[in-house]
């Protein structure tokens, strides 16, 4: 059975200028120990989708579908309950570690009542434990900075006390929301280094959300593309890379930047993404769709299994988009 | 943090010298004197009088005087229409009254007010949310000057629940209505603000982060969301003190509670000067402590300022 | 960034999803000002108040300072408001008289007049103030911002009213001098505003890269600053006008402040609060309602022109 079984999940927001569609009938299961690359530009969904299974969604917006965690249904679960499972089973790190940090409590106070709340333990208790999870993300002199303020550390710091905070309980699945686009790229590569030792170490299960495919390759089993609030394509991500079967997937891919080509000029796909608030009949990708066709505009191409580890959505043939 | 607060005194100080010396101002420009009556003095009687109160020297050696006397003898000189009492006496006489109900207004205003707007932004957009916003906004039109006569026709002529003035030496009877019409519209100003930065601050991400670590609703709006949410709050507390002592002079003349108000507005239709600078001076000093405190406030729950 | 060629002519052959429609800020904000009940109200209210003060006076067959002898000592009963059962004949009162038989419609147009009049003036002289000094001190910055805001800071923590008061008393009581007292504390927190909003302007990208491209700074300042400033403003001028119809209110109310025969809001509702008692009600009652009417339409019309200019929540 799998961990995380989402099916058929959708997001909507109510807002002023009218009802935003941001997840459309989106499915996948996460098992123990996977890892799963959600990748997309912003605005496809892939933030929204993680926010609402674990029902932390804007105020204004609501999620319909299934998710279930461990065999049970959790979506739409009413906060007490869902509060169980946060932080000691499904915890998630975001994207701002500028923000993402209570600005005005001290680091201590902010790791602390994670174990005095899910664990029962006493105050010194969980300063040590604190303290050696800190160690073991790598901050220096841990045990005398813990009492300082988020603001006095930078941010890759901060997005380590951010980790650190969400592996306290040991939770089986790590959602990680584009966790290093806000920092430097040295930084970067560090987080990443990072959030793959953890994994090993922890056996932990690891969404991990994100626009930049070069950091999909190195840390992610399978790879899932999303746009416009549907999935365009899923599987391996060394099958993705190799051959993708969507024109979406090829256009990012082309547009990331590689040393082993001589290119003048980086390509990009043209066009803007979709506003969400109109909607589309058809494929969300077809007005910037270079292979697009008459009926790609009024037909939603289905989901289709290609393989055991392969789906994909579009009304080309496979072999007509490589 | 006493540096700190040796740097706020500096500024104090400077504000309450301003103060002074705009009030001497507007005074001695004022036409017209305290002993300038329907049948003018004899010239020897005026020059006797203006000796006694030292209004013969020149402005700058008066000033001087006031302030010497002031801030070394606390002493603020002697009424010049009351004439058996100094402006001291008028002061300990009215003080302890505008205090008392001062106290009592700051303290429903700040808290009615911070509750309605916790309540209304935690329950955003549900009928307790319309209900603390639409008292919110009823009250904003309601300042003390028309509260007052409200209060007065509904609880004293119609109930006859509540004396309609007076202050018996500050039983509760006589301290609800000026309470009431004081703080009605400072409650709602406090409330409104509370709930809009209530609502900004749950939206904000670290109290994402709260949620995802599974606390529970209680524990995330009063240990995570409540200080940031008060700092606006705080820095509003101080004109909203300056208002209460401000529309003392309302209460005053009102419900005849005796406050340093009706003494203030007394003395400046009689331009009993003494009298007018005193009242002046204190609520000044009293405004510029009261900041000092709010400030104190604000840097010890914001951990960003550096002292 | 390279410009990429071959996108561009794609962008430029390929016939795209139509490209999504702009709508300048203004416009933008009309629509949502519009869509607003409650601010559309508020406004509906304002005019309606302001035609009332324009043209009220052609109403009435009475002037504010015109004594109607036969009500006097029977004011009670013979002063009553036309409009609630009150003697009709042909010069009827239609709010009633005051204790002096003065017909209240009449003074309660020329309350109005007056009201409205402080409101407005004091908020205008403190847009202009206001704004002049503060986008000054944002835009130099340095010690020029700290002298002139800690000059604001310490006229902020006196007890205005007071000297208000003490202004009013000594230079005599008038409208001129109401309306340069309460001018001179009105202009305060607009200052701290306009220097706020300043400041954040002039260090956000798209003013640094206008001048990095070479725009003239009086340009720029025209193109960018100014009209990123005057949402704030007008949003902002909006809700003084009620805060200085206070002011003025409050001064009247200790009879400080418009003197007979010329009246204001807060001097009517003095006079009819010192008049309950007898029960004639109506002149508490209808300056109350004009009162509190306009205050609420001036706060919705500004809470939604907030609502409508804040670029943040779209």
């Amino acid at each position: 059975m799998a961990l995380l079984e989402i099916k058929d999940l959708s997001v909507k927001f109510e807002t002023n200028d009218g009802i935003v569609s941001a997840v459309n009938g989106v499915s996948f299961n996460v098992d123990q120990g996977d890892t799963l690359a959600i990748v997309g530009e912003s605005g496809s969904g892939k933030s929204q989708t993680a926010f609402a299974a674990i029902g932390l969604l804007a105020r204004n917006g609501r999620s319909a579908g299934s998710v279930k965690w461990d065999g049970q249904e959790i979506l739409n679960l009413p906060e007490a309950k869902l509060n169980r499972i946060r932080s000691s089973e499904i915890a998630m790190i975001f994207q701002d570690p500028m923000t993402s940090l209570n600005p005005f409590l001290k680091v201590s106070e902010q790791m602390e009542e994670v174990l005095t709340l899910h664990r029962g333990m006493s105050r010194r208790e969980a300063r040590a434990e604190c303290i050696r999870m800190l160690d073991a993300v790598r901050i220096p002199d841990a045990a005398a900075r813990i009492t300082m303020y988020p603001h006095e550390f930078s941010g890759g710091m901060r997005q380590r006390i951010m980790i650190a905070m969400s592996l306290l309980c040991r939770p089986r699945l790590l959602i990680a929301d584009e966790p290093t686009t806000a920092l430097d790229v040295t930084v970067q590569a560090q987080i990443m280094d990072l959030l793959r030792d953890i994994k090993n170490e922890f056996n932990t299960a690891l969404i991990l959300i994100t626009h930049d495919l070069g950091i999909v390759a190195g840390s992610c089993e399978r790879t899932m593309v999303m746009y416009g609030g549907r999935i365009m394509e899923r599987g391996l991500t060394s099958e993705i890379f190799e051959h993708p079967t969507h024109p979406y997937t090829l256009g990012l891919l082309e547009a990331v930047p590689r040393l082993d080509r001589k290119e003048e000029v980086l390509p990009t796909i043209p066009g803007e993404p979709p506003d969400m608030l109109k909607g589309f009949k058809g494929c969300p990708f077809e007005p910037r769709c270079p292979l697009r066709m008459e009926h790609c505009a009024t037909e939603p191409p289905a989901l289709e299994r290609l393989s055991e580890t392969r789906v994909r959505a579009c009304h080309r043939n496979p072999e007509e988009v490589a | 943090m006493l540096s700190f607060i040796i740097r706020r005194l500096a500024v104090a100080i400077p504000t309450l010298l301003f103060l002074v010396v705009l009030s001497y101002l507007i005074m001695y420009a004022a036409p017209g004197g305290p002993f300038d009556m329907e049948r003018p003095l004899p010239p020897a009687i005026m020059a006797n009088l203006e000796a006694k109160y030292g209004l013969d020297k020149p402005l700058v050696v008066q000033m001087f005087n006031y302030v010497w006397n002031v801030v070394v003898h606390f002493d603020f000189g002697p009424s010049f229409i009351y004439k058996d009492q100094t402006v001291n006496d008028i002061i300990a006489q009215g003080f302890p009254v505008t205090l008392t109900y001062g106290f009592w207004s700051f303290v429903v205003a700040s808290v009615v007010g911070m509750s309605l707007g916790i309540l209304a932004a935690v329950y955003h957009n549900s009928w307790l949310d319309y209900l603390a916003v639409g008292i919110s906004v009823g009250a904003q039109v309601l300042p003390n000057f028309v509260m007052a006569p409200i209060l007065v026709l509904v609880f004293t002529l119609w109930l006859g629940w509540l004396p309609g003035g007076g202050w018996q030496g500050g039983q509760w009877q006589y301290i609800v209505m000026p309470v009431i019409a004081l703080s009605t519209s400072f409650m709602a100003s406090i409330a409104r603000l509370t709930r809009s930065s209530m609502l900004e601050v749950l939206n904000a991400n670290y109290i994402r982060t709260a949620r995802a670590k599974g606390l529970p609703m209680r524990r995330v709006i009063f240990r995570h969301a409540l200080k940031p949410a008060l700092l606006p709050v705080i820095s509003y507390l101080g004109p909203a003190f300056v208002g209460m002592i401000t529309g003392s002079v309302v209460i005053d003349m009102y419900f005849s509670t005796g406050g340093i108000g009706v003494f203030f507005v007394n003395s400046a239709l009689n331009r009993d000067y003494s009298v007018i600078m005193g009242i002046t001076i204190l609520t000044g000093a009293l405004t510029v402590l009261f900041n000092l405190v709010v400030d104190i406030l604000y840097a010890w729950i914001d951990p960003k300022i550096r002292y | 960034m390279l410009l990429n060629r071959k996108a561009a002519a794609d962008l430029a052959s390929a016939d795209m999803a139509p490209a999504i429609e702009g709508r300048s800020l203004w416009a933008d904000a009309r629509i949502r000002f519009f869509r607003n009940k409650a601010a559309v109200a508020g406004l509906v209210v304002l005019i309606l108040v302001a035609l009332f003060a324009a043209f009220g006076s052609h109403l009435s067959a009475w002037s504010n300072e015109e004594v109607d002898w036969s009500v006097l000592g029977q004011v009670e009963t013979m002063g009553k408001p036309s409009l609630f059962g009150g003697p009709a004949g042909d010069r009827p009162h239609f709010f009633g008289t005051d204790e002096l038989g003065r017909d209240l419609f009449a003074r309660t147009v020329q309350g109005t007049q007056i009201s409205l009049m402080v409101g407005l003036i004091g908020a205008l002289i403190a847009v202009f103030v206001g704004t002049i000094y503060g986008a000054t001190a944002g835009y130099y910055g340095g010690r020029t911002d700290s002298v002139m805001m800690r000059i604001v800071d310490v006229l902020m923590s006196v007890p205005y009213m007071f000297v208000l008061i003490l202004l009013l008393v000594v230079f005599g009581r008038s409208v001129l001098m109401l309306f340069v007292g309460i001018g001179l504390i009105s202009w305060l927190d607009m200052a701290r505003i306009a220097r706020g909003q300043t400041l954040s302007i002039k260090n956000k990208e798209f003013v640094e890269a206008a001048h990095a491209i070479g725009v003239r700074p009086s340009t720029i300042i025209r193109r960018h600053i100014v009209p990123n400033l005057l949402g704030v403003v007008i949003v902002y001028a909006t809700l003084l006008v009620p805060s200085m119809i206070i002011y003025e209110s409050f001064i009247s109310f200790l009879g400080l402040g418009v003197q007979e025969p010329n009246t204001s809001w807060g001097a009517l509702i003095s006079q009819g609060a010192s008049q309950m008692q007898y029960g004639t009600l109506w002149m508490l009652g209808f300056p109350l309602f004009f009162f509190v009417i306009t205050l609420f339409a001036f706060f919705f019309v500004g809470d939604g022109l907030r609502d409508a200019l804040d670029p943040k929540d779209r």
